[in-house]
């Protein structure tokens, strides 16, 4: 089962490599990792997707904690949380085919964001089952690179993620 | 104006530090410049290794962190499996290490190695300091990381160009904060509660004691706990030493190495209080059938240790002396006297290994060492490398009110004897016992130096079988008695060697000689070696 977990640590140089670096050591699978300051600019977030059982996931969190500048770890609730995806798609298209994927790229909610004589470029967010879909419906035009970033979560309602709260 | 150098030295003073295990080089240079002009003693090791495991010895025998420096490069690179060893037995260390100019940091100059990065997964903590001003700030943090919460090394990684640098006044903080760094002391008054009661009904309870409560310091707790309570005890490698062997309830070791008795009452048990056990696979092999038939409460510090290796039905996070000492209070004697009974049986069964043969030519150790502990003083600390004469001396000596150090998580060769020495600076008017093999001696034998030069007191029992003995017995049962590797041909003569440094020294080819020998020996005021010469076929259990 994959789980999200919303990582706060101190926005320092080296914590990144302190945090992947123990994932690799304890045999943990990252299946994402993203990283961005907070609204406090000392703070940073990480998210992280993993993929395991509950046992993994709690060990996670308890190793993730033990780091000196890991400030708080909580494990997002299946089903309390928006979380999304961006990607960039660059797909070939020449002028013949470029009405038909516009129109994928119409149907997806996709935007178009570099248009070139040969190739045309998209961004999509969403999440990880509607942008295979787009991959899918992109992919015999003939797909020449895909750029994707790790997911991001949020609680959903006015629940957050913040060093005071438990 | 003052030094980043200064700074460092002042720092090391003000957490009342007295003693420093290092080896110089270029890039640490600055800095044991203003440690020689300072009152802290510093002791030149002969291998940076040591260093780290002449500061493990201390700071187990002091209770206050040890101090190990060494230079970039291959100094710090030296330094890791003394840092790995400390993290693995959860050690206070302060590691200082030279490092080169920041400015040329990744460029791959002389001596530069990325100490902070290779050291990632053995430190609690490490710091890469960029700035002078910062070095009162880390330094107080660093003492704070290392003696609190879980124990353990902390590496501070000082560029030349930082010690060099100059800032106009140093004051060192009183207050810490790290918002991400609270440990949590006090259990959960919940999880007692519901603890206490399951003892209460519990029929077969039995108390395991592992390292964290020598680190806790929590012998008197343990021990008012396991009175009041009336349950037996069992005791990890790193937990010996905190009951007397000879107590009436104290059963032995567990584990893989464990006395039969210890293993068999745990066995049987239907509750286990684990104090201060990582449940590390040498000591309990099958965690997960032991924690089907037993009920388990598990105290740690750690939170990230309970439930890793074995299930806890009842977790407490807390130190382990506050926790054990709210149990002793609260805790009522209802161990049934069957189960008393039964432990006891098993005990009294148990029959201690090795009878002396005196025309063999060579010592019987495990009856050797049993001799050897009753000779040492009650507050004796013994230090015991890592292959058979480690298990021979777990097994076979009673520590009273001493201690018993060893390298139980990472399992490091050499480390007996550097930390040997340790014990000794910090505890100079107790006696220092090291026990070795001829493997794991020539593995740290280059501080004989150190001893002579500081007239470090110890005294040095090396187990010659010319073998590497644990192993040989492995590939005895399982490799078809192919010896690859663990023949100790070309050992040179042990005593001749111990001349040359001018240390005195003696063999010994029976128990009768080794017990005359070891008497001499702990009348000396003088470092000795013991060679003993062990039959290669005498077994680990």
């Amino acid at each position: 089962m994959k789980y999200t977990l919303s990582v706060l640590v101190e926005n320092r140089p080296g914590v990144l490599s302190k945090v992947s670096g123990l994932f690799s050591r304890r045999g943990f699978n990252i299946d994402s990792l993203a990283v961005g300051i907070t609204e406090d600019s000392s703070i940073s977030r990480i998210t992280i997707v993993v993929d395991g059982d509950e046992y993994i996931v709690e060990q996670v969190g308890k190793q993730l904690n033990k780091l000196i500048p890991v400030i708080k770890v909580k494990v997002l609730e299946p089903g309390k949380f928006i979380s999304c995806e961006l990607s960039l798609i660059k797909v070939n298209c020449n002028s013949e085919k470029r009405g038909e994927i516009m129109k994928v790229v119409e149907l997806m909610h996709a935007e178009i964001v570099d248009v070139a004589p040969a190739s045309l470029t998209l961004q999509f967010t969403s999440d990880d089952e509607h942008t295979q879909t787009l991959i899918r419906l992109l992919k015999p035009y003939g797909i020449k690179e895909i750029v994707r970033a790790g997911t991001l979560a949020i609680e959903k309602g006015s629940a957050t993620t913040k060093k005071q709260n438990s | 104006m003052i030094s980043g150098a200064e700074i460092m030295v002042e720092c090391l003073k003000n957490e009342n530090v007295e003693v420093a295990f290092g080896y110089p080089g270029a890039a640490i240079c600055p800095f044991l410049d203003y440690l020689y002009l300072s009152s802290i003693k510093d002791i030149l090791v002969r291998e940076e290794q040591n260093a780290a495991h002449e500061a493990s010895g201390y700071a187990r025998a002091s209770g206050k962190p040890g101090i190990c420096i060494a230079t970039s490069g291959p100094g710090a690179t030296n330094l890791i499996t003394g840092i790995a060893t400390a993290y693995m037995d959860s050690i206070p260390l302060i590691a200082i290490t030279g490092q080169v100019n920041s400015e040329l940091l990744g460029r791959d100059v002389f001596q530069e190695a990325d100490i902070t990065g290779a050291c990632e997964p053995f430190t609690k903590h490490s710091y890469l300091v960029k700035d002078a001003a910062d070095l009162p700030r880390i330094f107080k943090e660093a003492f704070h990381i290392a003696t609190t919460g879980r124990p353990g090394p902390v590496l501070i990684d000082v560029p030349i160009d930082v010690q060099k640098s100059e800032i106009e006044k140093f004051i060192y903080p009183e207050k810490i904060s790290i918002i991400g760094y609270k440990p949590r002391t006090v259990g959960h008054a919940m999880q007692i509660k519901k603890a206490l009661s399951a003892i209460e009904n519990a029929k077969r309870p039995i108390i395991v004691c592992g390292g964290g409560v020598v680190l806790s310091g929590a012998r008197k707790e343990l021990l008012a706990f396991a009175k009041n309570s009336g349950i037996p005890v069992v005791s990890t490698m790193m937990g010996i030493g905190v009951i007397p062997m000879d107590s009436k309830l104290y059963l032995g070791m567990i584990g893989m190495h464990g006395h039969e008795n210890a293993n068999r009452a745990m066995s049987e048990a239907d509750l286990i209080v684990l104090c201060g056990a990582r449940v590390g696979d040498r000591a309990v092999s099958a965690p997960k059938q032991v924690a089907e038939k037993a009920t388990i409460v598990h105290i740690d510090i750690d939170p990230a240790e309970i439930g890793k290796n074995m299930t806890a039905h009842i977790p407490i996070v807390g130190d382990i002396r506050l926790v054990l000492r709210d149990f002793s209070e609260k805790v009522k004697n209802t161990v049934s006297k069957e189960w008393i009974q039964t432990v006891l049986t098993y005990k009294d069964e148990y029959i201690p290994s090795g009878t002396p043969d005196n025309s063999s030519g060579c010592i019987e150790p495990r009856s050797f060492i049993r001799s050897l502990s009753a000779m040492m003083e009650e507050n004796a600390i013994l230090t015991a490398d890592v292959g058979q004469n480690q298990i021979w001396s777990a097994r076979n000596f009673n520590v009273k009110e001493g201690r018993f150090f060893t390298s139980g998580g990472l399992g490091t060769m050499g480390y007996a004897l550097p930390a040997a020495i340790g014990a000794k600076i910090a505890k100079p008017h107790r006696q220092v016992l090291c026990i070795c093999g001829d493997g794991s001696f020539q593995m740290a034998m280059c501080e004989l130096s150190t001893i002579r030069q500081n007239d470090v007191n110890i005294k040095i029992i090396v187990m010659q079988n010319d073998r590497l003995g644990m192993v040989k017995e492995i590939q005895d049962k399982i490799y078809g008695s192919r010896f690859a590797m663990t023949a100790l041909n070309g050992n040179p003569d042990f005593v001749k060697l111990s001349q040359a440094y001018a240390i005195e020294s003696a063999l010994a080819k029976s128990n009768t000689q080794a017990e005359k020998l070891a008497e001499k020996m702990l009348n000396s005021n003088k470092p000795f070696i013991l060679v003993c010469r062990v039959n290669p076929d005498t077994p680990t259990i």
